[in-house]
């Protein structure tokens, strides 16, 4: 298999990727690209990283094995890659951490973040509280309303949550205004990007900062196992969970690597987050990649029942393993999502986000049409206490 | 000679005045209405801005004016029609601003042909940095549409030379850190960053982004080759319902920055 060495000096995975912006951020990308390069290289960095990986985030999380969904689904061995686990309850503080620190190293003082289910704007306000700095995090108004309890926690921990009233008021509209304000306040702030998009070098460094979820998973399935996994499932909205798990495995030919997108209320209707399955290339946020939009070329609403696949675009590395065919890209509903969210949580004790519980349900029908001596590892990205007041309300329980 | 090119030469060392409004808003028999009020009032180039679902790069005004073009159904295509029109009226050099989504679906060469046939003679793609530029520049190089690149107050020395040879027409100075027509005050350092741009580029050097009057205009223009108004004339479509009072108003501001940029020069 060909070795995956992306992107290329300028920022492209083939086609995809680059850095469409305005001239006055060239320059701040210009920078991050070099202090991270000087970084990556700096034994210093990285043993602060490991250092607050391990005593604050809690790493490595566990690889579990889900012995009571197996059996219930009948066929392939499940294993869950317990990112749950984390301290704030999802991966995104993996990648918080390391840009806080090259936040640091850029001697910027103030950080800011868009958020879509809240995750990565309480991961970013934890780590801009660890570190001592200024936070603001960007939030649509309607993301504000379906995870209350998220907003309040970055306001515990010293942060701003700054409604975005503008389009559809979700993620989308979130990171546009957080790119607005960065253009604005960019020589002394530094953006983090929650997902594996934006301008080059973002899709590269987040990923850098996710793939240790795939690097421990390949040492705990061996200690366990004694060999790589069948098939690596993870959910898909800009798709950093997804590409922190399948990047240490794409060269790893025997290991089938799907991502599930937000079907939403359906593939048929216009109201899903599948931007790889029915959109196609464009540039939204700085990078060219898979993309909802009309024929005029203006980008369409996302909808998802889980804030953060409510997005219209998808990280650029992803497209990039579409077209090459290294990873395939399904689809899950609402409706499905919200049957893996029990599930796991009767089976199991645990209660998945609501993104997660798409690559759940994706597992449910496919571990029943595999043998029992196969292996799925599954990337539970993020634990589902934010979503329980939602969940109720769907099942018609008033709390 | 390009059209933009030609008015410069006829400026004489006059400062140039470059009107932007959103086409669409309020709709597009009134776009074509402007554009008239604005080349009579004595604007040297006109902007007419495309709208985009998403565009980053702008402030509240020009946001809620794309918003309000895309609410009427306004498309890349029928902005290129209503220039095809324009154009047989008028001999004005138009620029087309927009975000780069749009003429990427549109297809990139075939937007450059589309827009050269109906009169366009730049553009400005905000989004579209020289590193990402190189198929667009080429279909435009060869159709002659000149592709205005921006600097801004964080350009480095390196980015300001490469630009600097890039870019045809003229330089768009950005001359705040920010988006369109969020701050009202002009950056400090205006005067020095223009006279290190002007040492190292052939062309002339506009100033816009952060303009909203005459004053403004005069100091931007004292150190620049000229100025580029946008949302100052948004805020005006904005806020007139009656077509006559929306363009008497218009009429009166962009003489009004005409008038000043004239006692600069």
């Amino acid at each position: 298999m060909k070795p995956h060495k992306l992107p290329d000096l300028r920022g492209h995975f083939g086609k995809f990727g680059g850095k469409y912006v305005i001239e006055t951020l060239m320059p701040a990308l210009e920078q991050l690209e070099r202090v991270y390069e000087e970084a990556k290289n700096d034994p210093q960095f990285k043993k602060d990283l490991n250092y607050y990986l391990k005593h604050y985030v809690g790493r490595p999380t566990a690889l579990y094995f889900a012995e009571r969904l197996t059996e219930h689904l009948g066929g392939a061995k499940i294993y869950l890659k317990r990112e749950d686990l984390t301290h704030t309850g999802a991966h995104k503080i993996n990648n918080t951490i390391g840009s806080a620190l090259l936040a640091i190293r850029m001697g910027k003082k103030r950080v800011i973040a868009e958020t879509g289910a809240g995750q990565h704007g309480v991961a970013t306000a934890t780590a801009a509280s660890l570190f001592g700095l200024e936070c603001d995090v960007f939030m649509g108004e309607e993301d504000m309303r379906r995870q209350a309890l998220n907003v309040f926690r970055m306001r515990l921990l010293g942060a701003n949550v700054i409604p975005v009233t503008g389009g559809t008021r979700t993620l989308k509209d979130a990171t546009s205004e957080a790119i607005r304000n960065w253009i604005t306040t960019v020589e002394s702030t530094h953006y983090i990007i929650g997902s594996v998009v934006g301008p080059h070098p973002y899709p590269m460094i987040v990923r850098d900062f996710q793939k240790i979820i795939g690097e421990e998973s390949t040492e705990q399935i061996l200690e366990v196992e004694g060999r790589l996994p069948n098939t690596c499932v993870a959910c898909v909205g800009g798709g950093s969970n997804s590409m922190g798990l399948f990047y240490p495995f794409l060269e790893k030919e025997e290991v089938n690597l799907v991502g599930v997108e937000a079907a939403g209320l359906g593939l048929d209707t216009d109201k899903h987050g599948a931007s790889l399955t029915k959109g196609s290339a464009g540039v939204l946020h700085g990078m060219m990649s898979y993309l909802l939009h009309d024929e005029d070329g203006q980008v369409t609403e996302a909808h998802s029942i889980s804030a953060g696949l409510d997005y219209p675009g998808v990280g650029c590395e992803h497209s990039y393993l579409r077209e090459s065919g290294r990873a395939q890209y399904v689809t899950i509903t609402d409706d499905e999502a919200m049957e893996g969210f029990k599930l796991l949580s009767h089976k199991e004790g645990i209660i998945p986000a609501l993104e997660s519980s798409h690559a759940i349900a994706h597992v449910m029908k496919i571990a029943p049409t595999m043998k029992k001596d196969e292996i799925i590892l599954v990337c539970l990205s993020g634990r589902g206490d934010k979503d329980v007041n939602q969940v109720a309300d769907r099942m018609g329980v008033t709390l | 000679m390009s059209r933009i090119q030609d008015r410069f030469n006829r400026l004489n060392g006059n400062k140039a005045l470059v009107a932007f409004f959103t086409a669409g808003d309020p709709d597009l028999s009134a776009s074509k209405e402007i554009f008239s009020v604005i080349e009579k009032s004595g604007a040297d180039l006109i902007e007419i801005g495309v709208p985009f679902s998403d565009p980053l790069a702008d402030g509240p005004t020009i946001q809620a004016s794309s918003h309000r073009s895309l609410q009427n159904k306004t498309t890349l295509k029928k902005i290129i029609e209503l220039v095809r029109d324009i154009r047989s009226e008028s001999e004005l050099p138009i620029v087309l601003m927009s975000s780069f989504n749009p003429i990427f679906v549109h297809g990139q060469k075939a937007f450059v042909d589309d827009a050269v046939k109906a009169g366009v003679d730049g553009v400005i793609l905000p989004d579209l940095p020289p590193e990402e530029a190189e198929e667009f520049l080429g279909y435009a190089n060869e159709k002659k549409l000149d592709m205005i690149f921006l600097l801004a107050p964080t350009s480095t020395p390196e980015r300001i030379q490469r630009i600097g040879e890039l870019s045809k027409g003229f330089i768009y100075y950005v001359s705040l850190t920010g988006t369109t027509g969020t701050k009202s005050a002009l950056s400090t350092n205006l005067e020095e960053k223009v006279t290190e741009i002007k040492n190292k580029v052939q062309l002339p050097v506009l100033v816009g982004f952060g303009i909203s009057g005459p004053e403004q205009a005069q100091q931007a223009a004292q150190c620049s080759d000229g100025v580029i108004i946008g949302s100052a004339i948004v805020k005006l479509i904005e806020s007139h319902s009656d077509p006559v009072e929306r363009n008497r108003s218009i009429a009166e501001f962009v003489t009004g920055i005409k008038k000043s940029l004239t006692n600069c020069s």
